[in-house]
């Protein structure tokens, strides 16, 4: 112990770094809150985009219902006229929460609605996370490098990005989840402590509840273990750390109805179950190591080698003929797609289609992780210096996670801790250099270089002691707990040891690596600057980039600033303009917003678990428009909602998505061929056309009367005019457009309640065609089909 | 929730802008009557008086009368329209081919009556319905075998036809016995179209052409594809008739005898004055009309209407069905009332039983599938107007704790996790104390 050593200025030293420490945090989480706020400053406080809208709704229905209720929650208004077991297919986690906060808040008579908990829950978990984060690197490089890495994490705009208010996402708590279930493993890892590996299991738990993202962890931990194991570190900690996260997490995660069975039936579960054979296996060698002689050893092992293999092997044919015997192979679509990038757009067009599952590009990075993407290099080198248990599983996380955002835009969220965590390293550990080299040639400082290098040494130490500290603290603990006192006295005084020992030689090590006075100041200076530009770039991110809450946009011009609000014009319009019990068909991506905005049922929304269903609604947008009438009818549609961008210039309107709808369409309904829509390959919209693509429902319900407007249809998305203009519609009739005609809604129109005769109407069409008979007969004209 | 499935649509009911026209009384009361000249409010005197002791009141008016209007302040004057004139190029007033179709298209009834020399206008507005009189304006039906015995000879453009729709419902129970007389044009019916009828066909041999031209060219129109009266009834269950003869309804050709050209019965009067009279009575909704009350459904063993289903339960149906007799709703008594339970198809079909006294019901299974399904009742037979009733139900899988606790199949499952408690017991305790 060093500890006494210094005497009583080192502890109080220390007490007074805790308490330092601890409102660097508290400021971290007030920094972390606040800077999410933008959103609500420049907007207003209101849930944004698509997925929050449904988390939103499920939570209303919580708060009202009761846990039972929504348990058991079959939602009728979506998916007409499949349904949707709502209990059963969501991930509970984020409504859980969000429900108990406001449960919480309202016993203690703070009555604030339930949208307002919603639009505040990502960024109170943001700040939970930024601390989660803190624990964790503490757990690996020491308090300073952990509130470096809090403070980066409480700002990257990659997290922003799905956290702030109003963005009311799984991946707001999933975040603090992950990385507070990692904390948790690493501290069992460090302490070997039961206690701990519970908690990492009941955390694994909230992290299954909360996002589907949880098979990270189980794959990850397993591949740290296994790492672990192949590199000779095996401790019976990490067997503590693994084996009850296998066994409790996969119980409980069995017992959230949207995982299931698939618990133990799918293939991303199966790699830990393959290192919980292994350890047990290692584990058994140790022990028969531990009790035989080196010579009975090598028997016993050859024994159990061979035995072993043929264990193994039985395993690996049955569960290789298992995961045969699947189609996919047992992988989910979105997993497959992870391990080759190609996947998706191969076999599954509506994984593809979703902007978020596309690959990053480079400059999404800078965007999202910025300076960091430097340091974390820098990062990595001082993990391996010297490289623990701890260590070892940050790098193995940066290397996947950096691996996974690369494959899909989303995964950048599950970077972006990893890419704080190192990037904290290294800045803590660079200024730890530069500062000790600027203390130990300062010259104005009495007692000069001895007195430095003392300063330094009881720096390193008070490093150390930190280490020990923590490694120290659960056996205190644990002297309560007498069963357990045996095991642990043991393992302390390995890790006394093992603790000792390096420190001693990196005392040397650092006494060497003093750098240049000049050099450390600017380099520091540089550093500090740094930090600079990424804090500068994170609330810039956070201000401009990403607090828009999209269902509200806005453009700046040279006559101020325009608020496009359409989206809920169009769905006020739908609330109080048609029957209850209408069915509104739209492009899936709308689905939530109309279940939750406008109480209308949808045929599909962003639940896309059935494919069918979506190429059915494919399919009638890109069929022309009486088989579209047909199939919309056939599914008692009523409106029909389409999103058009082309009058205000708003991208991501429905005819740039409509090739996706074609494709999802063709992929169900063969009739429906890609290339009938494309002129040489390429998309358009113009006269050149084909007329397959200008007289499909979509075209016609997004350029209807558009010509009237500017009197040329110039489409300001598509830089063009449009190909064809003046068209009458015969099966559906605009009753609602938005005031930049962003929303255009359509009622399909009865069938005609008489059906007239044939041979007159050539007559009449020949003879007449006069401008008195048009006018009589124009409003039953429109509807000349039988 | 309670909302949701409350959704009954009786499209078929539905009274539209007439006042006095409504599902509880759907039998027309106002009737115009557009005449080409009043004469024929005269010589058509006894169709007329047969609809006026029936109860209807009938407005006469010339067809191009200039304060001619069939609304006034959006509500429709009028519960019905004949028109008579079968000459008339352009109604009067605000009448025109637009105005006629809407009111038929606000669910009310027209009888028109064409001619040999039936105008564009006329028409029109049958072609609109579905029927396509013949193309060369001055062609009438002639039958050279089942012509009406004339004192003029050569003469074969008088038909006696019997060829009518077998349906009581349109015609009345009463068989007609006698041919019917008829003179005008012959029009042919699209026979995909399935809302339009023939009630009264040619013969094999008829056709139609211009009786004073001489025939050069095949005629057009042959044999039993010609109709000679048809009726339509649209999809809002408005009734038209549509006859190619004015002289259908008129008092000569009522009382005048019949002889068949080659029969040599001789009947005293023509089958005119029953089939128009009972054609009318279908055409006015005095026949045929039905409507569907108090669709009811409930679990079995319980009364309340349930706002959602669970797979598996055992529901009941029911429903109300009445005929309009023209004075009062009598029970419709049939075997044939078929409910479906629908999600995208039919999962059930089940014929209703009945209890002779309207009542219609059945009971069922849910099936073995949740979602949003739909009690429909889709009733279509010829003559009556269409029922189509649906009711949307939502069915549920079951909830978490309405599945069976123990398995019997599941004992080896719980002997072994038990058995496994109690094991991992023991040995802790000899592990810990045994030494």
């Amino acid at each position: 112990m060093e500890v006494p050593e210094n005497g009583k200025s080192a502890s109080l030293r220390h007490a007074f770094g805790n308490v330092f420490c601890f409102f660097i945090l508290l400021l971290i989480g007030v920094l972390a809150f606040s800077i999410r706020l933008f959103s609500v400053i420049k907007y207003e406080s209101v849930i944004h985009e698509f997925d929050p809208y449904f988390n939103y709704r499920v939570t209303q229905y919580l708060t009202k219902k009761g846990i039972y209720e929504f348990w058991n929650w079959f939602d009728d208004r979506t998916w007409y006229p499949l349904g949707r077991v709502i209990g059963g297919t969501v991930y509970p986690g984020l409504t859980l929460t969000a429900g108990s906060i406001w449960r919480l808040l309202n016993s203690l008579n703070i009555p604030l609605s339930v949208e307002t908990v919603c639009v505040f829950t990502a960024p109170i978990f943001s700040a939970i996370a930024a601390w989660a984060t803190y624990l964790l690197t503490k757990e690996v490089k020491g308090t300073g490098a952990g509130l470096t890495a809090a403070a980066l994490l409480a700002m990257v705009p990659s997290y922003i990005s799905r956290s702030v208010a109003g963005s009311y996402d799984n991946e707001a708590v999933a975040i603090f989840a992950l990385i507070f279930t990692f904390y948790l493993y690493v501290k069992t890892l460090n302490t070997g402590s039961l206690f701990y590996a519970t908690l990492n299991a009941l955390s694994y738990f909230y992290m299954v509840c909360s996002w589907g993202g949880y098979t990270f962890i189980i794959n990850l931990i397993p591949m740290h273990v296994l790492l672990c194991i192949v590199t000779g570190r095996y401790s019976p900690r990490l067997y503590i750390a693994y084996a009850p996260l296998v066994v409790l997490g996969t119980l409980l995660a069995s017992l959230v109805p949207v995982v299931g069975f698939n618990a133990v039936m799918t293939s991303e579960h199966f790699a830990s179950f393959l290192v919980f054979i292994i350890i047990h296996v290692v584990a058994f060698v140790y022990y028969i190591k531990g009790l035989l002689s080196p010579k009975m050893f090598k028997v016993a092992v050859a024994l159990v080698v061979s035995v072993g293999m043929v264990v193994c092997c039985a395993v690996v044919a049955v569960l290789v003929a298992l995961v045969a015997s699947s189609p996919t192979k047992g992988w989910s679509g979105r997993s497959l797609s992870l391990l080759d990038p190609t996947y998706a757009s191969k076999y599954i067009p509506i994984i593809a289609s979703v902007s978020e599952h596309q690959p990053p590009t480079w400059p999404s990075y800078f965007m999202d992780i910025n300076v960091l993407a430097f340091l974390v290099p820098a990062g990595i080198i001082a993990c391996f210096l010297p490289l623990s248990d701890a260590s070892s599983f940050v790098v193995l996380y940066i290397v996947t996670s950096v691996y996974f955002s690369g494959v899909m835009v989303r995964l950048m969220l599950v970077l972006a801790p990893a890419a704080c965590i190192m990037s904290g390293i290294a800045l803590s550990e660079a200024f730890d250099v530069l500062t000790r080299s600027v203390k130990f040639q300062l010259p104005g400082v009495s007692g000069n270089s001895q007195s430095g290098a003392g300063d330094t040494t009881s720096r390193t130490v008070d490093t150390q002691s930190d280490m020990v500290k923590t490694e120290k603290e659960p056996p205190t603990d644990r002297t309560e707990d007498t069963t357990k006192e045996r095991t642990s006295k043991k393992k302390k005084k390995k890790e006394k040891e093992h603790v000792e020992k390096p420190s001693l030689k990196s005392q040397i090590q650092k006494r060497l690596l003093v750098l240049p006075l000049e050099a450390s100041v600017i380099a520091l200076l540089l550093l500090v600057l740094l930090g600079g530009v990424y804090v500068i770039h994170c609330v810039w991110a956070a201000a401009e980039a990403y607090s828009a809450p999209s269902i509200v946009l806005t453009s700046h011009s040279h006559d101020g600033l325009h608020v496009f609000d359409d989206f809920r014009e169009a769905y006020a319009w739908l609330r109080h303009n048609t029957e209850v019990d209408d069915k509104v068909a739209s492009w899936w991506d709308y689905g939530y917003q109309t279940t939750a905005m406008a109480n209308r049922t949808v045929i599909v929304d962003n639940n896309t678990w059935n494919n069918t269903h979506i190429a059915t609604v494919g399919t009638a947008m890109s069929s022309p428009e009486k088989a579209a009438w047909e199939i919309f009818n056939s599914l008692d549609v009523k409106y029909v909602l389409v999103v058009f961008g082309g009058l205000v210039g708003y991208p991501s309107d429905d005819i740039n998505k409509f090739l996706w709808m074609v494709r999802i369409g063709g992929g169900v309904f063969p009739h429906i061929k890609e290339p009938d829509y494309l002129r040489d390959g390429q998309y358009r919209i113009d006269s050149q056309a084909t007329p397959t693509m200008l007289n499909c429902l979509m075209y016609k319900l997004a350029y209807y009367r558009f010509v009237e407007t500017d009197g040329k249809g110039f489409d300001r998305v598509r830089r063009t005019e449009i190909g064809k203009k003046h068209f009458k519609l015969t099966h559906f009739e605009e009753v609602f457009t938005t005031h930049h005609w962003m929303m255009r809604i359509y009622k399909l129109k009865p069938p005609k309640n008489r059906i007239r005769g044939k041979a007159k109407k050539s007559k009449s069409s020949s003879k007449g065609s006069t401008a008195a008979s048009l006018k009589q007969s124009g409003r039953r004209k429109r509807n000349p089909w039988h | 929730m309670a909302k949701l499935w409350i959704f009954v649509t009786l499209v078929s009911l539905l009274p539209f802008l007439g006042s006095s026209f409504s599902s509880e009384n759907p039998t027309d009361r106002r009737i115009l009557v557009l005449l080409d000249d009043f004469a024929i409010k005269s010589s058509h005197s006894i169709f007329f008086k047969s609809l006026q002791t029936r109860g209807f009141e009938l407005d006469f008016k010339l067809a191009d009368d200039p304060k001619l209007s069939l609304q006034r302040y959006g509500q429709y004057l009028y519960d019905g329209l004949i028109l008579f004139s079968p000459t008339i190029e352009r109604f009067g007033g605000s009448v025109d081919l637009a105005a006629v179709l809407d009111f038929v298209d606000s669910g009310h009834d027209l009888i028109v009556a064409a001619d040999a020399s039936a105008s564009d206008l006329i028409r029109d507005i049958a072609t609109e319905c579905g029927v396509e009189f013949d193309e060369d304006p001055a062609a009438m039906v002639i039958d050279h075998t089942s012509y009406a015995v004339s004192k003029t000879e050569g003469d074969h453009t008088l038909i006696a036809s019997d060829g009518f729709i077998q349906s009581d419902v349109i015609l009345g129970s009463k068989i007609i016995e006698v041919p019917v007389l008829f003179q005008g044009v012959g029009h042919t019916l699209n026979p995909t179209n399935n809302l339009v009828l023939k009630v009264l066909a040619a013969s094999p041999s008829a056709y139609s052409v211009n009786p004073k031209s001489k025939l050069s060219t095949p005629p057009s129109l042959t044999g039993s594809a010609i109709s000679l009266v048809s009726v339509v009834q649209a999809r809002n269950n408005a009734r038209i008739l549509i006859s190619g003869s004015l002289a259908l309804f008129s008092n000569q050709l009522f009382r005048s005898g019949v002889e068949k050209a080659g029969s040599s019965t001789k009947f005293e009067k023509s089958g005119n004055e029953q089939f128009v009279t009972e054609l009318s009575k279908w055409v006015f909704h005095e026949r045929g009309h039905l409507k569907a009350v108090n669709v009811r459904h409930n679990k079995v063993g319980e009364t309340g209407e349930p706002a959602i289903y669970r797979i598996n339960d055992d529901l009941e149906y029911s429903v109300e069905i009445y005929e309009w007799s023209g004075t009062s709703w009598v029970p419709y008594i049939a075997d044939d009332v078929q409910v479906q339970f629908y999600m995208m198809s039919p999962y059930v079909l089940k014929t209703l039983s009945t209890d002779q006294k309207g009542r219609y019901f059945t009971s069922f299974k849910v099936p073995d599938v949740y979602g949003v399904f739909q009690f429909k009742v889709e009733y279509q037979r010829l003559g009556y107007t269409s029922l189509s009733l649906s009711k949307q139900i939502p069915v549920r899988p079951f909830k978490h704790n309405e599945y069976e606790r123990f398995i019997t199949t599941a004992f080896p499952y719980y002997g072994s996790s038990f058995s496994m408690m109690a094991g991992f017991f023991i040995f802790t305790i000899t592990y810990l104390y045994n030494k």
